[in-house]
């Protein structure tokens, strides 16, 4: 909560990576943190598995050795929750992240709250938080951070932030958007297995299944028995609002580019050393395979891109 | 187990009670319900009538104020709390914590029922609801297997409610922006899934084409009977193959299974279909109640409820784990 009540224009922006929301392989999810630790300038690293509980085996065991090293690295390191959470197997996983007193929860939703017994915990972008009197009874029981639900507008943000000061609001500001989850696994469906069966499918595709309209329009993806977005969500055009309207964090969600230099790219626009415009230019360098988006912070449809007019601010 | 109607309107509630509804539930006609549909919901004067109707007859009122309250703007969700205690309304159907936080405090007497938008799927989140905001019932996320159903029934210390017929949410319901992505306009913000007014229907040579916002959501060939377009269940193309990858355009019905959700402890029954109309609820009203008859055979009306049903085709989604 560093700088809250300060001049809101030189409020510093932290940068949070968010979960991987894919299944990726031991390996590649591995390195990938290493290179995160290492490389990466980022203030808080989220980590776990927060789509389907039978992906949880694959990162169990590097788990120790990823979370060491980001520690050593300087990162703030937090557990993140499932977002669905029915069978007795998947209660006792979050009440096994709720009882580890070593990191901060990020909850994925609220079944994990009394076994918190109060101490303080992180708020994941799948809870429901669209005002300030629901921050106000999650802060009741000890959250500290909430990033909230990507659908929300500025407008909403900006309430938020000023009737509920007492928690750090981070916005979802980089990443294929999460946009809903099923009992039923799409995507194992769609490579003719069920949910049961489904032989850990999802994890031949890193990025999802792009699913498309039958015009060619790119539209969504699947990620097990989540839904993402087809476009990017990205929110350099609205740094200047975000931190204007007491936004503490920016979430950054790992895709398949180059995440070191994603961050880098945030880092240069919060911190006014480059424009957000140019940043865009280079974002597109980086992810050159991705459309952007930024429709749901002006109200907007999600899919849009709102770009910055040169009178605004 | 108590029968839940839906009421669209004044007229459908009438007929709701006197079809043999033990409840209705409704809302006000605004964005403070999941249904904020034109032309459907209820004024306040039209509530208050329709409570006394209803409490005439001996069937209860149950007031939806299921979205989530938009920030800035939360007075309009709290008068309507305050509106629906006032009027009688003998519980309120509630998604939002801070919702939930001020009719526990404001209204410590009024009955408070977990609608299924606030997504509580497992027996330790919905404790704690009961625990922190005194909820005496929860609506169940169409997300759980019969067998889920009937251990988290078992658990929780408050009854439980399940959807049994009507239209299905393919996805976990009050965690889904996939309308807000096509349209802007949100369930749980605006209360309206796949809007009326982002839908276009328009001829590209012998296809229909269904569109929401800017995105196609199905064509449908000579003589395919165009259906609404609902992002979940509309026809897409990944890798190269079309289909309908979320699921078909099918809706529940699990009224085969109304024995075991009996023996499972569930309280209520709900029907979907606040949008129906009235020989809809009463079909379904009617072989509900001729199935939870002692001895009662099986679907004699299976074809009659099919033909109202969406798409005309039914699931038992995920009560049925194959589902999945």
């Amino acid at each position: 909560m560093t700088g809250a009540g300060a001049d809101p224009a030189l409020r510093r922006l932290a940068l949070t990576l968010g979960p991987v929301l894919f299944l990726w392989n031991e390996d590649r999810w591995r390195d990938f943190y290493f290179r995160v630790a290492d490389e990466a300038d980022l203030d808080t690293v989220v980590i776990g598995e927060t789509v389907c509980s039978k992906r949880e085996h694959f990162h169990a065991r590097s788990m120790d050795e990823v979370t060491e090293r980001l520690i050593r690295a300087g990162k703030t390191v937090r557990l993140a929750s499932l977002a669905l959470v029915t069978a007795s197997r998947e209660r006792k996983s979050v009440r096994r992240l709720a009882e580890q007193d070593s990191f901060e929860i990020e909850i994925g939703e609220l079944s994990v709250l009394p076994a918190l017994q109060g101490r303080p915990f992180a708020v994941g972008p799948m809870v429901n938080v669209y005002n300030a009197p629901t921050v106000e009874v999650l802060a009741k029981l000890g959250a500290r951070t909430i990033c909230l639900p990507p659908e929300l507008p500025l407008a909403s943000l900006e309430r938020i932030c000023v009737r509920a000061p007492s928690v750090a609001i981070e916005v979802f500001a980089f990443g294929k958007v999460p946009l809903a989850i099923s009992a039923r696994c799409a995507h194992a469906r769609f490579r003719g297995l069920t949910k049961d069966t489904c032989q850990f499918i999802c994890g031949e595709d890193p990025d999802g299944v792009a699913v498309d309209t039958l015009d060619g329009q790119r539209f969504l993806a699947l990620n097990g028995v989540q839904t993402v977005s087809g476009t990017c969500h990205v929110a350099l055009d609205d740094i200047e609002q975000l931190r204007a309207a007491g936004v503490l964090g920016l979430r950054l969600s790992p895709q398949t580019c180059d995440m070191v230099a994603v961050a880098q790219i945030y880092r240069a626009v919060a911190e006014r050393k480059l424009d957000a415009q140019a940043g865009r230019r280079r974002l597109s360098e980086v992810y050159p395979a991705a459309a952007f988006s930024n429709g749901f912070l002006h109200g907007r449809p999600g899919h849009e891109l709102i770009e910055r007019t040169a009178d605004a601010r | 187990m108590q029968l839940i109607c839906p009421a669209g309107t004044p007229a459908a509630l009438h007929d709701a009670v006197d079809l043999g509804a033990d409840a209705v539930y409704c809302g006000f006609r605004d964005e403070t319900n999941a249904r904020n549909f034109p032309g459907l919901n209820f004024s306040r004067d039209e509530l208050e009538r329709e409570i006394a109707y209803a409490h005439s007859r001996g069937v209860h009122v149950l007031v939806a104020i299921n979205t989530f309250m938009r920030a800035g703007s939360e007075q309009l969700w709290e008068q309507a709390v305050d509106d629906a205690v006032r009027l009688g309304a003998d519980a309120l159907i509630l998604a939002d914590l801070g919702l939930l936080a001020y009719t526990a405090d404001k209204h410590p007497g009024a009955r408070r029922h977990l609608s299924v938008q606030a997504g509580a799927a497992n027996a330790d989140h919905i404790a704690f609801l009961v625990e922190a905001f005194g909820i005496k019932r929860a609506v169940l996320p169409r997300v759980l297997s019969l067998a889920e159903v009937a251990a988290l029934t078992r658990e929780v210390p408050c009854e439980t409610e399940v959807f049994v017929f009507g239209g299905l949410c393919v996805m976990e319901e009050g965690r889904c922006s996939l309308s807000s992505y096509a349209t802007g306009l949100s369930p749980n913000m605006h209360g309206v899934c796949s809007p009326a007014s982002h839908v276009r229907y328009r001829k590209d040579g012998d296809d229909m084409v269904s569109m929401l916002g800017d995105f196609t959501i199905n064509r449908f060939g000579a003589g395919e009977a165009a259906g609404y377009p609902t992002i979940c269940k509309g026809r897409f193309s990944a890798e190269g193959r079309d289909g309908y990858v979320f699921e078909d355009p099918v809706s529940l019905d699990a009224l085969a299974h109304l024995d075991t959700l009996h023996k499972a402890g569930v309280s209520a029954l709900k029907i979907e279909g606040r949008q129906r109309g009235r020989a809809y609820v009463a079909q379904v009203v009617k072989e509900i109640r001729r199935r939870l008859q002692p001895g009662a055979a099986g679907n004699v009306d299976a074809d009659v409820l099919r033909k109202m049903s969406e798409g005309q085709r039914t699931t038992e989604g995920s009560y049925d784990r194959r589902w999945r």
